[in-house]
């Protein structure tokens, strides 16, 4: 039974947003919103803002606030793949940083769940200020699945 | 503003740490601290609510996690050796061993390779059993050492 089905674009986001974003208490704190939504892919937006900074005199994000938004895309890109009710948990993520975000852009993390077996989960993801193909940090993790039903 | 490297350097000099976080930020955001214990520097996430992200367990975000880490192994890696310049992050690779709890939750570091243009930072992060760590990553960073 899919976690998902019979729902439309709209309801499907509105869930997604009440769940995986209004009741995480740091999704909230990072102003982190809900771009798109897809089977098996999460995109999600941080805005840029003046105390998430990293380095005051570039004005440049913090790697961490990155890092912290594209683990939240990558797990949101799970559930669009298994459709389920589970607890997932990360394992392991992978950072690479391509180049320095540009102030004042916000960052697109897209999170791509591409393979997932009874107890784990693939996920690759890309940040972004807006061109895909200019690419600001790149993510591989894996994700334990628990109690997903067989 | 003074720059972080010079923090540093006045903190080394028998001053205050805690410009070093206080000059950050997005290290006020979290709310991190570094202190001395000994000749080694800790990176420390006080708990609070706005780091949160599973409400039900209550477990710590692994994006908080993984900030403190970052930001360790860059103040290990300042504190240890004398830089040019600040460092850059390359990668870091975090692997989440045990859901952190709603509690303080430190950082220590070891540089584990040095060279010319790269360092490598091993960070581990724990709570109250240092034995049980929550959290460990592997940083590499772009380094300008000094000629």
């Amino acid at each position: 039974m899919s976690l998902f089905g019979g729902m439309n674009k709209t309801e499907l986001l509105l869930k997604l947003d009440q769940f995986m974003m209004r009741a995480i208490p740091f999704n909230v704190a990072l102003g982190l919103s809900i771009e798109d939504a897809e089977e098996g892919v999460a995109t999600l937006r941080l805005p840029y803002r003046a105390d998430l900074v990293g380095n005051p005199e570039t004005g440049v994000l913090h790697g961490g606030m990155m890092t912290a938004t594209l683990d939240a895309a990558c797990g949101m890109s799970v559930f669009l793949k298994i459709q389920k009710v589970a607890r997932i948990a990360t394992l392991d993520l992978r950072i690479d940083y391509l180049h320095p975000a540009t102030p004042p852009h916000d960052v697109i993390a897209r999170a791509e769940c591409y393979r997932t077996t009874r107890d784990v989960a693939f996920v690759r993801a890309l940040a972004h200020h807006g061109d895909p193909a200019d690419p600001i940090a790149a993510a591989a993790g894996t994700f334990a699945i628990f109690g997903a039903p067989a | 503003m003074t720059g972080l490297l010079e923090l540093v350097e006045a903190a080394r000099q028998g001053g205050d740490l805690a410009p070093l976080t206080a000059a950050i930020p997005a290290a006020r955001f979290l709310g991190l601290a570094v202190e001395r214990h000994g000749d080694e520097l800790l990176t420390r996430l006080d708990f609070a609510p706005h780091l949160v992200g599973n409400a039900l367990l209550p477990a710590l975000h692994g994006g908080t996690i993984a900030a403190l880490l970052e930001s360790a192994a860059i103040y290990g890696l300042l504190w240890d050796t004398r830089s040019e310049g600040m460092p850059k992050t390359i990668s870091i690779t975090v692997e989440y061993l045990r859901s952190a709890k709603a509690t303080t939750t430190w950082a220590r570091t070891e540089i584990i390779h040095h060279g010319r243009r790269v360092a490598t930072v091993r960070g581990v992060a724990y709570q109250d059993d240092v034995a049980k760590p929550v959290a460990a990553a592997t940083v590499h960073l772009l380094v300008k050492s000094p000629a």
